[in-house]
């Protein structure tokens, strides 16, 4: 009896070399299990884009901010409701479009960037994020822009962009030779960015009109499926950004404004789903969909009153595009899975860090005093 | 009384369907948090499989406690027979306690525990951050911790099937050995 017997308890009737050879066998297995684990864990292809790669990109652009968002990290919560006028029930079940269906809303506007005290400027992309809270705990939580299209098409896109629109230490700008490889490179980003380039710039947070950008499919009751996107387009007229506006010291203007003019009266938007046909893009966010489409009025987001970011409201809100009521689906479109992926990493990682107080706070709470 | 040599049929079902769902969940866990294009589909499956194995172990748990699991073998070392009744205490907590933290994990995040179509779970916890950001390292912690002891109980398994040969693997086995099949 070898000492392999003894340890293993086999019995002496087991010739060595068949001990051996089934020993051996299982340590295989074992080996291969554990192998395809670590395959499916990523450790195995180091250089795959991951979600935890996207939000360490987003550290490395705007230095640390513990328990800010990595992106979009200045803002300020919004509340008020949503009333279905019943277009939209023909489209998708999800009750949220029941005629006079009134469902309470707490959102968050924003500026785009992971810099949570830069100063407020036009041509910050801003936006609104949107949890509608429906019955028996079902969420639509949406997070849009005020932009015409999305920059880039893909994750991979993303992170490359933004590391080349980092500003420059010297100038506070993006270098302008790796913008120019990167639309080289991603000519839909090329596109894009000439649309955004002439979207027209709204005074402030309420006459902004801010959009899904990313596709979705409204499921109806029947099961049939129908490619959209929305937007929330504001009732009070446009009025375009004057040069005086441009100059304001106010670092927190477009907030204190959205504040004032929400102690003045409720802001309205209407809720706008523009139908895609087949030949319309659902897995590119860079592309405008034909003017043409139809579009329906589904109900009135109505915002009442604005709240500084604390413990329990918006601030701890993560607004998972993915979070969908039945009736909403995801479309293909690349981006849907890959924000919800990132946000979650960004969402753990700011939830675990003690937090500052929003800049946006501060100036809220000023104007509380006067 | 004997002792049946063989955990009975409700048992081995148990056993070998929540054997593949915990694996399935444990891969669609680790390739879920490292993965861009495939998260939102893999987090779809990752909820009600989660249920499903929560639900399963209560039904399993109650099973073992009416129909206690055949006898180990005798002639078993005294620190292989603590090493198999530890792992196995383990294994039925992580079974329960996997699913149930990340339903906390999920409360304390205030995010919607949505199963399948408008099924959204009731929160177990209150919101608090802090104690989703915990109790979500502790899932990841815990469930590398179910992958290895998965991969022991595997292991020794196999040593009692192909090495040892003493009727402890031929117990769980989904078909019947002429070994066992003798003894019953």
């Amino acid at each position: 009896m070898t000492l392999l017997h003894r340890l293993t308890g086999a019995p002496p009737g087991m010739t060595p070399r068949a001990l051996m050879l089934r020993f051996s066998a299982i340590g295989a297995l074992l080996a291969g299990t554990a192998g395809a684990f670590a395959a499916a864990g990523g450790w195995l292809s180091p250089s795959a884009l991951t979600p935890a790669r996207i939000v360490d990109r987003f550290e490395q652009v705007n230095g640390p901010h513990p328990g800010f968002r990595r992106n979009h990290a200045k803002g300020l919560c919004v509340t008020g409701t949503f009333a279905g006028n019943g277009a939209g029930a023909a489209l998708s079940r999800a009750g949220v479009f029941a005629a006079g269906r009134v469902t309470p809303v707490e959102g968050r506007v924003a500026l785009a960037g992971g810099q949570p005290y830069a100063a407020d400027a036009a041509t910050t992309v801003r936006s609104l994020a949107l949890r509608f809270r429906l019955p028996d705990r079902e969420e639509w939580r949406t997070g849009m822009n005020a932009l015409p299209v999305f920059p880039v098409r893909t994750p991979e896109a993303f992170f490359e962009q933004l590391l080349a629109a980092k500003p420059d230490p010297a100038t506070g700008k993006p270098d302008p030779e790796r913008m120019k490889a990167f639309f080289a490179t991603h000519p839909e980003s090329a596109k894009a960015a000439g649309l955004i380039k002439a979207r027209t710039i709204t005074e402030g947070f309420a006459d902004s009109t801010f959009r899904s950008l990313n596709a979705f499919r409204f499921v109806a009751a029947d099961g049939r499926a129908t490619p959209v996107r929305w937007a929330l387009v504001p009732e009070r007229p446009a009025a375009r950004e004057t040069a005086a506006q441009a100059a304001r010291t106010d670092k927190n203007y477009l907030f204190d404004n959205l504040v004032a003019q929400l102690r003045q009266e409720p802001l309205h938007w209407r809720l706008v789903v523009t139908i895609g046909r087949a030949v319309d893009a659902t897995a590119d966010a860079t592309l405008p969909w034909p003017s043409d489409r139809e579009s329906v009025d589904v109900g009135t987001l109505t915002l009442v009153g604005a709240t500084p970011e604390e413990a329990g409201n918006c601030r701890d809100v993560n607004f998972d595009p993915l979070v969908l009521p039945d009736g909403i689906a995801p479309s293909d479109d690349p981006l849907l899975s890959a924000r919800s992926a990132a946000y979650a990493r960004s969402f753990t990682r700011r939830a675990g860090e003690a937090t500052s107080p929003s800049a946006v706070a501060a100036t809220a709470d000023r104007g509380d005093a006067r | 009384m004997t002792h049946p040599t063989r955990f009975n049929l409700p048992a081995r079902l148990l056993h070998w369907s929540m054997a593949v769902l915990i694996l399935a969940m444990l891969f669609i866990g680790v390739a879920m948090v490292g993965s861009l294009a495939d998260y939102g589909t893999l987090v779809a499956l990752h909820r009600p499989l989660g249920l499903l194995i929560l639900l399963l172990a209560i039904l399993r748990l109650a099973h073992r406690w009416h129909r206690p699991p055949p006898p180990l073998p005798t002639d078993l070392p005294l620190w292989q027979r603590r090493a198999a009744h530890a792992s196995h205490i383990a294994l039925y907590g992580l079974m329960l306690a996997m699913p149930l933290v990340g339903w906390a994990m999920l409360s304390a995040g205030r995010i919607p525990v949505a199963v399948v179509g408008p099924l959204v779970l009731p929160p177990i916890l209150p919101q608090n951050p802090m104690l989703y950001a915990w109790l979500r390292e502790l899932h990841t912690t815990l469930a590398y911790g179910l992958f290895g002891l998965i991969l022991a109980h595997l292991g020794a398994a196999l040593l009692h099937g192909l090495i040892r040969q003493d009727g402890v693997f031929s117990s769980m086995a989904p078909w019947r050995s002429r070994r066992s099949a003798g003894s019953f």
